[in-house]
């Protein structure tokens, strides 16, 4: 008999928030925005029945600063937003990137710029999920196009902020957020769940909190225990102290984006659908990627070599498996819901970027397979 | 309360982080020193003590104390502080901050903090001027003084930082200087052991730019003018010039509820499975 007791009928914020609680979060701060308010509520009420902590605070500059400061006492934390507030944390999340401080951020994307379309469906802040926060540096953003996914890549935020002590990004839309489909929540154990490397150093044996192990691993200790350590958003040494050193500058600004970009294999998740043989393929992510997957379906049926690159990591860009799958295409079409954010990356990555369009939407309304169909049948040099 | 050692600064900071920022002069070095003096009398234990703070001349204290320390971005260290306390509530936050950054741009954080009486304590080293910034006005400037962004003299306001406080629910206010260095230091001690949001605002001068700008004089006038401008809470002084700054414990106010300690009972609700 198959247990129906892990399967629920939920909207997508939800599987956000059972994929936090599957990952371990026992700290949430937050301020109500739409398209992402059911996941702050949701966490209302979950966490303290597990003996978390849930704090709405007074605004997302506090949520983003609060679950810094609950992260180095050792808590696992996610804040949650849209567009207006995602503008409002790019400093502290800088700083985080900065002092190297594990947390997640979920950003339900709506349309913007400014209060923009609050209620409907956006992808226009994948820019600003890499270059939000001022300096060079390296973040990590997943996406996801189903309720299964939105719960996987959630648990895969939380490993990946906990491993590489970074802010994580988890770039969803409103689509996601608000439609409700079915999820089944993994046993314990079928996904893995990461926590932090904490220091093997002993007490009164000085610890260097910000001197990387041989593969850039920083093992922290968390506030409260026997280590007193200082963490600042200073450029700064191996204990954590203001410098700027030439050279301490620059080391550090290497290993932040280093950390990262050298480990894209490991934080690169996709998904491709047909793309064996496929002449025409599709790079899209979120919900976009079920219209994708859907007119590709559709047009094989009807002898089309055409299929889908699913997008689930976004930063750092996949530059090398986006090189790859379209290198037998006739022509390449990204499937994106703004004026053209991943497709420049995409132009950038393939050997012919004369052979990348973009079919897009801009309006707040959901790409359809349709409107797909119309820009494939452009590119094929057949009428509208 | 009476110790058995001696206080000994080496103790309580770290050396390697020496020689300080600050100015010859500046006062903040004897906030720094009250501080430390109130953590030792009160025998805390180090390793529980969490100091964070914000940006300014003043938020470098945090770095100097062999405490956890944790310095943040302008502004927000209340905010960064709410989350390290209300995850670890065992710990002791304690937040020094300029003038400027607890209350220009802190301010919207300032307020919600003393709203909602975390147990957390707030020290303003006041300065009325933005030190690290190189000497612009800030809301504690007050009207008529110069800046280098006010040339022609201010026009802006100044908030009182303790009716601020007060109004927004802080349990416990008090206000100093740094001419009354051990009156500073009693204050915090019991700002630090009071259960609730607690905030201390120590006038503290800047002779580099506040002074020179309004022709205050050097530190040890600036220090005398502490003296000469302030008194007791209720003194028989202010009948004569209502102008003097008061000085005391403003409010103590024990029976109300502390954040962390209510979201206990959260929990306990949540555990029982009522929501
Ligand atoms: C977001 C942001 N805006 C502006 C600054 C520049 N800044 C640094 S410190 C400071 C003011 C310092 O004044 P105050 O808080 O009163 O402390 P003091 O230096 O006088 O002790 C300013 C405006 C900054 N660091 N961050
Ligand atoms: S500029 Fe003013 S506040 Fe800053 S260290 Fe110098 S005297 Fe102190």
């Amino acid at each position: 008999m198959t247990n129906t007791s892990n399967i629920r009928f939920i909207q997508g914020n939800e599987a956000c928030v059972e994929g936090a609680l599957y990952a371990g979060i026992n700290f949430f701060a937050g301020y109500p925005i739409t398209p992402s308010t059911e996941i702050a509520e949701h966490l209302a009420q979950r966490l303290p029945a597990i003996g978390g902590k849930f704090i709405q605070m007074e605004d997302e500059i506090a949520s983003m600063a609060a679950i810094i400061g609950a992260s180095l006492t050792g808590s696992k934390v996610m804040t949650a937003t849209s567009g207006p507030g995602f503008s409002l944390k790019q400093e502290a999340l800088g700083y985080a990137c900065m002092a190297e401080i594990p947390c997640v951020i979920a950003n339900v994307q709506r349309g913007g710029p400014s209060t923009g379309n609050p209620t409907h469906v956006s992808q226009g802040d994948v820019n600003q999920a890499r270059w939000g926060t001022h300096g060079d540096h390296s973040i990590v953003a997943l996406t996801a196009s189903n309720h299964q996914d939105v719960f996987k890549m959630t648990v895969e935020a939380f490993n990946i902020a906990e491993t590489y002590r970074t802010p994580v990004v988890l770039l969803f839309d409103e689509v996601i957020g608000h439609m409700r489909e079915k999820l089944e929540i993994p046993e314990r154990g079928e996904l893995p769940v990461v926590d932090r490397l904490r220091t093997s150093v002993p007490k009164g044996v000085d610890y260097h909190p910000y001197l990387p192990r041989e593969d850039g691993r920083l093992p922290m200790s968390d506030f409260g225990a026997e280590h007193r350590y200082n963490v600042t958003g200073l450029f700064h040494d191996m204990w954590g102290f203001p410098n700027n050193d030439p050279q301490v500058v620059s080391d550090l600004l290497r290993h932040l984006v280093d950390k990262i970009e050298n480990n894209w294999e490991n934080i690169c998740f996709y998904k491709e659908h047909w793309l064996d043989d496929a002449d025409y393929v599709l790079i899209s992510y979120g919900s976009s990627a079920r219209s994708a997957k859907h007119i590709a379906r559709n047009r094989r049926k009807r002898g089309m070599k055409i299929g889908v690159l699913e997008l689930q990591t976004i930063w750092p860009f996949p530059t090398e498996i986006v090189r790859e799958k379209c290198a037998n295409a006739k022509a390449v079409m990204v499937v994106e819901m703004n004026m053209g954010q991943v497709v420049t990356q995409v132009k950038s990555a393939v050997d012919h970027p004369e052979k990348v369009f973009l079919a897009n939407r801009i309006d707040g309304q959901l790409i359809s397979p349709t409107d797909i169909k119309t820009t494939l049948r452009m590119i094929q040099g057949k009428g509208v | 309360m009476s110790t058995n050692k001696e206080f000994d600064f080496k103790n309580y900071v770290r050396g390697r982080y020496f020689p300080h920022i600050w100015c010859p002069g500046c006062g903040h070095g004897i906030v720094l020193g009250a501080l430390l003096r109130a953590v030792h009398e009160l025998e805390l234990d180090k390793n529980n003590i969490v100091m964070t703070s914000g940006i300014g001349c003043s938020s470098r204290i945090s770095g100097y104390v062999d405490f956890h320390s944790l310095h943040t971005i302008h502004g927000r260290a209340l905010a960064f502080a709410t989350g390290v306390k209300l995850s670890r509530p065992n710990l002791k936050a304690i937040v020094p901050m300029g003038d400027g950054d607890a209350l220009a741009i802190g301010g919207n954080h300032f307020i919600h903090a003393a709203r909602r009486n975390i147990d957390i304590t707030a020290i303003v080293m006041n300065n009325r001027i933005y030190g690290m910034t190189g000497g612009q006005f800030s809301p504690l400037s007050g009207t008529g003084k110069k800046a280098t962004t006010a040339p022609y003299t201010t026009i802006d306001n100044n908030f009182d930082v303790v009716e601020l406080a007060k109004a927004a629910g802080a349990s416990f206010v008090a206000r100093s200087t740094v001419f009354h260095a051990s009156e500073s230091k009693e204050y915090l001690k019991k700002a630090i052991m009071h259960k609730g949001f607690s905030v201390v605002e120590i006038l503290s001068q800047c002779p580099t730019y506040y002074g020179r700008k309004n022709k205050e004089g050097d530190a040890a006038t600036m220090m005398e003018g502490y003296r000469k401008n302030t008194v007791k809470i209720g003194s028989k002084k202010l009948d004569t010039n209502p102008d003097l700054i008061q000085r005391g414990i403003f409010v103590e106010d024990t029976d109300r509820p502390e954040y962390c300690e209510a979201y206990d009972e959260i929990i306990e609700t949540a555990m029982k499975g009522k929501a």
